[in-house]
């Protein structure tokens, strides 16, 4: 088993009365694909915005192991946590930058090393050989994910005419680009049609396998999570239920229970309610 | 035919001094999508320090022209960036996240601010300068001969080389590249790694550098500059990133053109006093027949 890279201690997120994410802990590890699964509103995009430092949890740590080093996310402000931590994200709908081309796309991602390289851009200008080299290799990082899309051939057309599948993969690679150590992909599967969602999967799982980075995935298609991910986490109402293999989620009764209710136990006996209904 | 043709020349120097004012404009309201109205003033501030520029070289004796015009360049840029980026961090940055009209407000109240401030400290009286490029060439003589001043083949010159190498910086630098990532969306473009902060801020600066430079040549142009000029010429540099269809670039350098010369053959051929509604009277055209302008895109929502 690969070392921890992630370790989500006790958090908790609160939004006024509201408790989106309760007591919540788990690890991801490098060279894993952990997903994050449960029914609607159960707190797991919000968990990701504590990761991202778009939130700012109301209690607990989360702890990012990069290099030797340790990082306590909740501390860090949103643009650090990508620069120095480097945890990388994709959306539920895709944000690619439909105006610029594939390449600039993924050229932007490694925008913090080019512009510290080109002494903001009057290096550039001159055309002074660091910069010319560190321009080189953004090119040719770009140039490799490109290929390994198989979009080389649309490299300077405008990303904005790729088809839905592309863009994901697109912007998938390009938060690679950004050199994170872990990626954050937020139901990357959503809308896809079975093909593209093939391809999808065969692109996470060769980045589990070439990259020493960890996988974090919010996903609703259980084909897909119980694909490709090596652990799964269930959240219900921003608690953790389960937390284990995905051959092991699938037999879980909490699991069960949460996403199709409680089985009755016959027709006769008086009705036993089911968690969802008390709640209502 | 030798009117029409001077005309013409008059109209494309002006032209391209309001193009390069266009250009803070338009890149100002691509970015963050607000429209400075502090961005006239900026040009004025660049107008006042070219001419105290001028007046201390002389004293200090350069009298070599080329060396002056180059010395008074650099100084305007650097001391008029320094305006465009202050008065981002004070009267902007601080409501980027507020409601839409809360910087627009700011703007008029950071040119007005800024009115009074250079009123204040170098009175309200026109200032004038002692012409610094004299001569020219004559195209063409007879009843009326054509005349290109120096200083208009100056212009050009500046104009030409300043706009050609801002494209290339838009179209093949990172920081480009920043620019118009963050144009398009200014969250993600962070979470990349962009520091988006740091961004529109030299957007600020290259603004606050083209409008210096129009404001040294306007001084030059025209030898006399008051602390109002920045409303009028603000307002028709506006005027000329509306034509051109504001946030495109090649649109804001067309569009002054394009204004430059409106004013220039309406000046010559039906009245001087009137060369202002003119420009004013496209304003209102263009809003109302197309109003996302030359190259403009017309905003389509996807629903």
């Amino acid at each position: 088993m690969s070392t921890p890279l992630l370790e989500v201690q006790h958090l908790t997120m609160r939004f006024g009365g509201l408790t989106a994410v309760d007591d919540l802990s788990f690890t991801a590890r490098e060279r894993e694909i952990t997903a994050l699964i449960g029914p609607n509103g159960a707190g797991k995009t919000t968990v990701f915005n504590c990761l991202t430092g778009f939130y700012r949890p109301s209690a607990g740590t989360m702890i990012l192991h990069r290099g030797g080093r340790k990082y306590q996310l909740e501390r860090m402000e949103g643009h650090r946590v990508a620069r120095i931590a480097g945890v990388a994200r994709t959306f539920q709908n895709i944000r690619l930058f439909v105006g610029m081309t594939l390449l600039e796309n993924l050229i932007v991602a490694q925008h913090d090393e080019l512009m510290r390289a080109s002494m903001f851009s009057v290096a550039g200008l001159f055309g002074f050989s660091p910069y010319r080299r560190a321009e080189k290799a953004a090119v040719q990082k770009a140039r490799y994910w490109l290929d390994r899309l198989e979009l080389t051939a649309s490299a300077d057309l405008p990303a904005g005419g790729l088809s839905y599948g592309d863009r994901r993969r697109l912007e998938i690679a390009r938060a690679m680009c950004t050199g994170p150590t872990l990626l954050c992909l937020d139901e990357p599967a959503a809308g896809l049609n079975p093909r593209e969602s093939d391809r999808l999967n065969e692109l996470l799982l060769s980045i589990r396998d070439q990259h020493r980075i960890g996988l974090l995935l919010i996903e609703h298609d259980m084909k897909v999570v119980m694909g490709i991910s090596d652990h799964v986490v269930v959240l219900d109402y921003g608690k953790k239920i389960a937390d284990g293999k995905p051959v092991e989620i699938q037999h879980d009764p909490a699991v069960i229970r949460a996403y199709l209710g409680e089985p009755e136990p016959s027709f006769e006996t008086e009705p036993s309610a089911s968690p969802r209904d008390e709640d209502r | 035919m030798n009117y029409l043709l001077q005309q013409l020349v008059n109209g494309v120097s002006l032209g391209a001094i309001y193009g390069l004012i266009a250009i803070g404009y338009t890149m100002v309201y691509g970015i963050i999508g607000m429209i400075n109205f502090a961005h006239g003033e900026i040009y004025m501030i660049g107008a006042f320090v070219s001419l105290i520029a001028f007046l201390a070289l002389g004293v200090a004796g350069v009298t070599y022209v080329p060396l002056a015009l180059l010395l008074v360049l650099v100084i305007a840029m650097i001391f008029t960036a320094v305006y465009g980026w202050a008065v981002e961090r004070i009267a902007y940055r601080p409501l980027r996240s507020s409601f839409r009209l809360a910087p627009l407000i700011s703007a008029i109240g950071m040119s007005i601010f800024l009115q009074n401030y250079v009123q204040l400290l170098q009175g309200a009286r026109v200032k004038a300068l002692q012409p610094v490029v004299e001569g020219g060439i004559t195209l063409a003589t007879g009843d009326f001969p054509v005349r290109v001043s120096f200083l208009q083949i100056f212009i050009l010159a500046i104009t030409f080389v300043l706009m050609a190498g801002f494209s290339y910086v838009i179209a093949a630098t990172p920081l480009g590249r920043a620019q118009r990532a963050v144009e398009q969306d200014a969250t993600m473009a962070a979470l990349l790694g962009v520091d988006v902060d740091r961004t529109i801020s030299l957007t600020f600066v290259i603004g606050a550098v083209l409008a210096a430079v129009a404001g040294m040549m306007v001084l030059l142009y025209y030898g006399v500059i008051d602390f109002y000029i920045g409303f009028e010429a603000g307002i028709k540099a506006f005027t000329a990133a509306v034509l051109g269809g504001i946030g495109s670039l090649a649109g804001a350098m067309l569009g002054g053109l394009l204004i430059g010369l409106i004013e220039a053959l309406w000046s010559g051929y039906a009245s001087v006093e009137y060369k202002d509604v003119m420009v004013f009277v496209v304003l209102i055209l263009v809003l109302i027949f197309r109003p996302s302008g030359l190259f403009g895109r017309p905003e389509v929502e996807k629903v």
